[in-house]
């Protein structure tokens, strides 16, 4: 109950941010100019847009998720804000979890404006509505719970920009877990055991990457989806019981 | 058992790169009394803050004990009776002010209908009635401190803990404070305050507690504490014939001369003797005033010992 009251308020703060609207129409200035990279492109003009634009509202998530994130527990601590609230009859689980899911439903609604936006775009283009981007979408989303649940994690311990940057870098080697897995196959048992340990201890962000997938119409298993789902909740609890343990310990000088 | 029980409590941080010890407080023994308003006093950097972060479970102590109402500053059921205002408030500016005591008013779990009930007198209470659907952003810096007050009482606390609630405001505004503090006493309500403001506690504290560089140096009632051993008066009096006064200036200084009137100062002995001298030689007694020793006198001859 606390948790929906705390992410009801982190919804609000954000929503009255113009950051965040900043972030949001740079992003669907972006989307709509794919139509321009597609003029450039000889016949696979659909494809490119859709490509592109599952990429861009991959690459906002990201962003939002960090950014917004990691200002949104450090602003609390700075500004001491948190004291009247951890004063209150409220744990500190309620706090970080209110946090969490306040950001999770941002990034969900800017995800789902995103999305819309492409959708009307491939539907102007090819005068049909393309579903498979929602599913495309819906991926991306599972991928930045994860993002969101790790820049919580570094914010609970760590300054914005050392957050920042540790949460860029395991979204960017994220996405290259399967490389990191394969190089080591070819190397010595020591680095093989080094690339495995990175391999299941790092988020395996290609997972969630099916673009291509959907931009050729290929068929998606629905198992595929539902294992991704539940990896992605599981992953994110696993971080997520990290930050409580961290921040439950933590002194707010 | 007092409310609040501080037992040997000591809190060190552990800052910069190479982790330096720094003693923030230590060893603070402190209890607080049901129904007191109890000023806690000290300059700053003294550790006040630090105590009263504590008291509310905001940091732990590095060893020593502290307990609300016998259970331990993280007991949610201890924190549902406490109201507290932080120092310096920086609250939710993108909130009105009747959002904000929403929000926290939900966090208590109040019941709507009462909690609008609540808001409304509050705001009334801290003069705030007209600015309840203003964003805290336009807000300045009297009206944070009052929303923050009334964010304080939001869940008609027991035990109300106001860190520095004068800093920043103007003669009006602190002795408008004054009031809400003296008024939630008179509601059965306990009070500690932080501040360096001596005026305040003079006014309207019970007991007060003096704390400098991480260490209690005293508590005690106000008036133990201002009324010393060797009490001293202000005596005027009124057109003096010249023998009254050669009489007296013997055995008293003369202050000041305004008018007519003459001001000696003396001490319990020589009062007796001036009046004596007064009503004998001639001249009026205006008034006999007693000087008592102020707060800052002791406050600075006590940090003055300890440091």
């Amino acid at each position: 109950m606390k948790i929906t009251i705390i992410a009801s308020n982190t919804f609000r703060e954000i929503i009255r941010d113009r950051i965040l609207y900043n972030i949001l129409i740079f992003a669907v200035i972006i989307i709509c100019s794919t139509v321009l990279l597609g003029k450039l492109s000889i016949g696979e003009h659909l494809k490119i847009v859709e490509d592109m634009g599952l990429s861009a509202i991959e690459l906002f998530g990201v962003l939002i998720s960090i950014f917004v994130g990691i200002s949104l527990v450090h602003k609390e601590i700075d500004k001491k804000t948190i004291y009247t609230i951890i004063s209150k009859p409220v744990s500190r689980h309620e706090f970080i979890l209110g946090k969490l899911t306040g950001l999770i439903l941002i990034v969900f609604t800017n995800i789902a404006i995103m999305s819309i936006v492409l959708l009307l775009m491939s539907w102007i283009i090819s005068g049909e509505i393309h579903m498979g981007l929602l599913m495309a979408s819906f991926m991306i989303f599972l991928e930045m719970i994860i993002i969101t649940s790790i820049a919580i994690l570094f914010s609970s311990f760590s300054t914005p920009f050392l957050s920042t940057l540790f949460s860029l870098s395991i979204f960017i080697i994220g996405t290259a877990t399967t490389d990191i897995r394969n190089l080591g196959l070819k190397a010595s048992p020591a680095a093989k055991l080094l690339t495995d340990l990175l391999y299941y201890i790092l988020p395996n962000l290609d997972n969630f990457d099916i673009k291509l997938q959907v931009v050729y119409s290929k068929p998606i298993e629905p198992s595929y989806i539902w294992w991704v789902t539940v990896y992605s909740i599981l992953y994110s609890a696993v971080i997520t019981t990290l930050t409580l343990l961290i921040f439950e310990k933590r002194d707010f000088k | 058992m007092s409310l609040v029980e501080i037992k040997n409590f000591t809190k060190e941080y552990r800052v910069g790169f190479l982790l330096k010890k720094t003693v923030a407080v230590n060893g603070l023994n402190l209890s607080i009394e049901d129904n007191e308003i109890l000023g806690f006093l000290g300059p700053n950097g003294a550790g006040k803050t630090t105590t009263i972060k504590a008291i509310l479970g905001i940091i732990t102590p590095t060893s020593g004990n502290i307990t609300i109402y016998g259970n331990t500053p993280q007991d949610i059921r201890a924190k549902s009776k406490i109201g507290f205002l932080p120092e310096q408030p920086y609250f939710y500016d993108y909130l009105t002010g009747i959002e904000f005591l929403n929000f926290y008013g939900k966090l208590f779990g109040i019941e709507r209908g009462n909690l609008k009930k609540n808001i409304n007198s509050l705001l009334e209470e801290v003069g705030l009635e007209r600015a309840g659907n203003t964003q805290l952003r336009k807000y300045s810096k009297g009206m944070l401190q009052r929303i923050g007050i009334a964010q304080a009482l939001i869940n008609d606390p027991d035990f109300v803990i106001l860190d520095e609630p004068m800093s920043g405001l103007d003669p009006i505004g602190r002795r408008e404070i004054r009031e809400i503090i003296t008024g939630l006493k008179k509601k059965g309500k306990t009070i500690f305050f932080s501040t360096h403001i001596l005026t305040d506690v003079e006014m309207i504290c019970d007991r007060v507690a003096i704390i400098n560089r991480g260490k209690l140096i005293e508590t005690g009632d106000i008036s133990s504490l201002t009324g010393t051993e060797d009490p001293k008066y202000d005596i005027c009096v009124e057109s003096p014939s010249s023998e009254t006064l050669n009489a007296i200036k013997s055995i008293s200084e003369t202050i000041s001369i305004r008018g007519n009137c003459v001001y000696f100062s003396a001490g319990e002995k020589e009062r007796d003797e001036i009046i004596r001298n007064i009503v004998t030689k001639g001249g009026k007694i205006i008034s006999i005033t007693p000087v008592r020793k102020s707060l800052e006198q002791i406050f600075f001859s006590k940090i003055g010992n300890h440091s």
